[in-house]
């Protein structure tokens, strides 16, 4: 489950589990605790005094919230909006009062009026970061994100579909079963393309397109086109954004093969490696052509896609090695839901 | 108009594009007699290929390894007898918007039989194409300059070339290894490879990779001292006009 929820709804939780998610909530609610002990302090030490009466209430709430809600995302995610937040805000008091209950067991002078101050700011700092999630949801979410998602998708290159329908023009009346195929394959590549992209798939899916995409693209180029495969070590329950490797796979044939007379070699390796999936792409560089348009812009548009779908989790490196261009792509090892 | 079937020559990096295009020819041999005489997969190849099969039109495709379409067709212009031209593209939004501009014919992939046969027909009738819309509608510099020696064509990489110098009707292109004579004016060349090479004298364009140093030299004119532009790979110490010292010597500075 990414941060989008696969629901197409514009409220969803977040994802509790999510690297990201977890810092923006640590920061957020420390942050706002400085900022409410710096408001009624007027001295230095009244501010850390002040800092070290919230923290011996906040951080173990806060912690043991984040703890539960980890566990609990899966579960949470299920449920409605209102009932997700609502048991949000249930679990954020009760272990305020949890937190505050302990203090005044150890015998600590702590009054009510300390209670009803740090479940206010429970509170109030949950609201905030509620809001604060919803807004980037919806920054991220249907409208705007169908939009992009759907400039990403017109990016196949038109090149490719008329190339591809001319060369099976070509194999109808010398080889109609390679034709069929061909068609075929179009056909699949095509229906994935105009899916909705919100949701998540499986890697073997997506490997399969690429193949499909490959096959096409074999059927014109020939012998210019090689592939090698390094895919026994990929995770094939593990899910992954559609479209996320074939584009890549399409820039690599695009900047790497067709602009050479000599064969090229693309190679994909796609592995797991403890708990991330980690997809390298290589293809022969050809520096004096990097005025062809769309690099940059196709793997902005990957990157944007990583991010909606796992925040800091998925990342994107690229660079030049020798004779090669090379990308490496990480995301978190999701695996499909039993 | 003669009853000898049109010869036809076909370059596209695609096979099965190639394939396609005969095909359709063979369907068409009945209402527009023609013959195909060659084919090729890059311009290199073509420009090797074609002048012996002497054909009067070629059928070209844009978006080639290497070379493009447009810059084969330039180059192909070069030859005493040169062939009409039909560009073929599946889908070249910038060359497309060039070519109606430019009033150039061009065919898009996948073909339709009738449009081939309507594209050859015309093509076989008004000749080869205007150099100089070509150039028009041409997308960025050329990677080779070409010349003619004994009826073939030689492709000069522009990237080898140390520097061009203007000589009456002509400009040497000076390589390493020897000097070629084209027909272009260094004024053109010098707007086309303005990333490349800068001027260094009114008669004189020099590759900005080669520049190796200055030195100082008396001009034989006795006008006075002067400098001159030292080039990488040969021996050659080109004068720099006063004109143009400032903005060469700013170059090896920065």
């Amino acid at each position: 489950m990414g941060i989008l929820s696969q629901k197409d709804q514009a409220e969803s939780l977040p994802d509790f589990r999510n690297l990201g998610v977890i810092a923006r909530v640590l920061v957020g609610v420390n942050f706002a605790a400085l900022i409410a002990t710096a408001v009624r302090a007027t001295t230095l030490e009244e501010l850390a005094q002040g800092m070290l009466e919230i923290a011996v209430v906040m951080e173990p709430a806060l912690l043991g919230s984040m703890v539960l809600l980890y566990f609990a995302s899966p579960a949470l995610s299920r449920q409605p909006y209102r009932a997700g937040i609502a048991t949000v805000f249930a679990i954020v008091v009760s272990l305020t009062l949890a937190s505050w209950g302990l203090r005044v067991a150890a015998s600590e002078d702590m009054g009510a009026a300390a209670a009803i101050r740090s479940v206010a700011f429970g509170v109030l700092v949950t609201a905030f970061l509620a809001g604060y999630f919803g807004l980037r949801a919806r920054a991220f979410s249907p409208a705007l994100v169908e939009a992009r998602l759907q400039a990403l998708q017109a990016r196949i290159r038109p090149h490719f579909l008329f190339n591809s329908l001319n060369a099976v023009l070509s194999l109808i009346r010398t080889d109609a079963r390679r034709a069929e195929s061909a068609l075929e394959d179009l056909a699949e590549l095509y229906r994935m393309l105009m899916a909705d992209t919100k949701s998540l798939t499986t890697l073997a899916n997506e490997l399969e397109v690429t193949r499909q995409y490959l096959n096409l693209e074999h059927l014109r180029l020939g012998e210019r086109l090689d592939v090698a495969w390094r895919t026994e070590a990929a995770p094939p329950e593990a899910m992954v954004p559609p479209l996320l490797l074939q584009p890549l796979v399409e820039n690599a044939v695009y900047h790497g093969i067709e602009p050479g007379i000599e064969p090229g070699t693309i190679e994909i390796a796609v592995y797991s490696e403890g708990d991330r999936v980690h997809v390298r792409l290589t293809n022969p560089y050809h520096p004096e052509h990097q005025h062809r348009p769309g690099n940059r812009m196709a793997l902005a548009n990957i990157r944007e896609r990583l991010a909606l779908h796992f925040d800091v989790e998925g990342t994107l490196e690229q660079g030049v090695v020798g004779t090669n261009y090379e990308i490496h792509m990480v995301m978190p090892y999701r695996r499909a839901p039993a | 108009m003669n009853d000898a079937p049109l010869r036809i020559f076909i370059v596209d990096d695609e096979a099965p594009a190639r394939s396609r295009l005969r095909e359709l020819l063979g369907d068409l041999s009945a209402e527009l007699p023609n013959v195909v005489v060659g084919e090729a997969a890059n311009g290199q190849e073509g420009l090797a290929r074609l002048p012996d099969t002497a054909p009067d039109v070629a059928l070209v495709d844009i978006q080639m390894p290497q070379m493009s379409g447009m810059e084969f067709a330039r180059h192909l212009a070069r030859l005493e007898r040169p062939p009409a031209v039909v560009f073929v593209t599946a889908h070249d939004q910038y060359a497309v918007e060039a070519f109606e501009v430019n009033a150039i014919d061009y065919l898009l992939k996948p073909v339709r039989a009738q449009r081939l046969a309507g594209a050859l027909a015309k093509a076989a009738a008004s000749g080869p194409l205007d150099r100089e819309a070509l150039a028009r509608a041409s997308h960025g510099p050329r990677r080779y300059l070409s010349v003619t020696e004994r009826g073939r064509i030689l492709l000069v990489p522009v990237a080898v070339v140390l520097y061009m110098k203007a000589e009456l009707k002509y400009v040497t292109l000076r390589t390493p290894e020897r000097e070629y004579l084209v027909e272009e004016s260094l004024t053109s060349l010098e707007r086309e490879f303005v990333a490349l090479f800068v001027r260094v004298h009114r008669n004189c364009l020099v590759a900005r990779r080669a520049i190796k140093g200055f030195e100082r030299v008396t001009d034989g004119d006795g006008e006075g001292a002067g400098w001159a532009v030292l080039v990488e790979g040969c021996e050659a110490a080109l004068p720099v006009s006063r004109r143009q010292w400032p903005a060469v010597r700013s170059l090896t500075s920065a």
